[in-house]
């Protein structure tokens, strides 16, 4: 996009907008030409460029990931192999750090989460300009629409919809093996009888809705921090490297000075993505570790 | 930014991947891992194991290879022993013989002696005789002076 056809500010709000598939208010469905168009269409509605990227990027995660299972030796590994063990054993030590109880489904969750977040993260490396433009050029050329209206948002931890469902699938689980291991009264019985105990029993009484409002909260904050941590620190790297990028229209001395942003916001943004993977993941094992322990 | 049917979307993708990844993924990277563990394990084991029966085999040669010094030395003293014993032997035996063939020819020298102190008393005798019957002729006979004649033979 240039300034020359776009405003500053039309060139974000087209960079944070998703291309998205719905129903209109009308009733019929289509694809949303504008963002008024696409939260006019309320929750029946799906961002097909999230949904693509999240998809594709988790594929390829499996894919790789299957491809060295499947060839798994136990002689001298491969390069592949090499990698892989390495994510593997790197999961397995955290996993095993701060997993005491036994579930399988620990750590295969754990290094679900870390790669597929990383991938979905690593996206925003990719010059913020180079995928929306590409995808623009094809849906004027082949589909013959208007390339404003191309929006093409590719990280999909940008999108709180791919970080929350991520986080809610997390808590579910996290929940199932709650009342799975303690029990429904066990349960219950964490969520009313702490942090706040009494022996006499009317007082305990008046404890149980006051430990239930701070339980409650402390339980509802927990796959509330863990989607909005990532999406807020991926929504931010992204903007930041929308605003370096709008430098680029400014001359070529500020242009120059934009290329060395962005390449040292990218460098430190190396940092964040893997930060980021890594946190949603070691969050998600305390988590699993909490479901299985009365604390 | 509009929470839609993707959070839905999202959710079974998830599930989908952790699911896969849980039945296809993470068992066949963990056994291979486990299993090559358990090889190095057993190779290491086995080296050390080896480097120890080295070091018996190492000791035991040692002990052997004295051994056979210590016979080796037994052997070469009592060989030793045994021709000191044999040169002793054969001494004495010379000895003997020399002193066996020393009285024996002491022997054959003191009886050529006696043979021929015999054979000169024979012949003195018979010269007296001789002598005797020349000078006495008529008057003395042989026989009456034959004891005489012995008693003189005994003296000489």
């Amino acid at each position: 996009m240039s300034s020359e056809t776009i405003s500053s500010a039309d060139y974000i709000k087209h960079h944070l907008t998703n291309w998205t598939y719905g129903q209109f208010p009308d009733g019929h469905w289509g694809f949303a030409h504008t963002g008024e168009e696409a939260a006019a269409m309320g929750f029946n509605a799906i961002h097909v460029d999230t949904m693509f990227w999240s998809l594709s990027l988790g594929f390829l995660f499996i894919w790789l990931f299957r491809k060295a299972a499947k060839t798994a030796t136990t002689g001298v590994p491969g390069g592949l192999q090499n990698f892989v063990e390495w994510i593997v054993e790197f999961i397995d030590t955290s996993v095993r750090g701060s997993f005491t109880a036994k579930n399988n489904l620990v750590a295969p969750m754990a290094l679900t989460i870390f790669v597929w977040i990383f991938l979905m993260n690593f996206m925003d490396l990719i010059p913020v300009d180079v995928l929306p433009r590409l995808a623009a050029e094809i849906g004027a050329a082949v589909f013959g629409a208007d390339p404003h209206h191309v929006y093409f948002k590719v990280v999909p931890s940008t999108d709180p919809n791919a970080t929350f469902g991520m986080a809610i699938g997390v808590y579910l689980v996290v929940l199932f093996y709650s009342i799975k291991i303690k029990g429904v009264g066990g349960f219950t019985a964490e969520l009313t009888m702490q942090p706040f105990q009494s022996k006499n029993t009317a007082v305990q009484l008046i404890f149980i809705p006051i430990n239930f409002l701070l339980e409650f909260v402390s339980l509802i904050a927990k796959p509330i921090s863990l989607a909005l941590r990532l999406f807020g620190n991926m929504y931010a790297g992204e903007m930041i490297f929308i605003l370096i990028a709008i430098m680029f229209n400014a001359g070529l001395v500020m242009g120059i000075f934009g290329g060395f942003l962005q390449l040292g916001w990218a460098i430190f943004h190396i940092l964040i993505i893997t930060l980021q993977a890594f946190i949603f993941m070691t969050l998600t094992i305390v988590y699993m570790e909490m479901a299985h322990h009365d604390h | 930014m509009n929470i839609n049917l993707t959070l839905i979307g999202q959710m079974i993708t998830f599930a989908f991947f952790v699911w896969f990844c849980l039945k296809f993924v993470w068992p066949p990277i963990m056994n291979a891992l486990e299993e090559r563990k358990a090889t190095i394990a057993d190779g290491l084991a086995a080296a050390e194991k080896g480097q120890h029966e080295e070091e018996l085999a190492k000791n035991r040669a040692i002990e052997i290879l004295k051994e056979a010094k210590d016979k080796a030395q037994e052997i070469i003293s009592q060989a030793d022993k045994r021709a000191s014993e044999i040169i002793e032997e054969s001494k004495d035996t010379a000895r003997v013989e020399a002193e066996r063939i020393m009285t024996a020819a002491n022997a054959e020298i003191e009886q050529e002696a006696n043979r021929a102190r015999e054979a000169l008393r024979g012949q003195v005798v018979s010269l007296a005789v001789q002598g005797a019957s020349k000078v006495l002729k008529k008057e003395i006979d042989a026989k009456a002076n034959e004891d005489l004649l012995n008693d003189l033979v005994a003296q000489l």
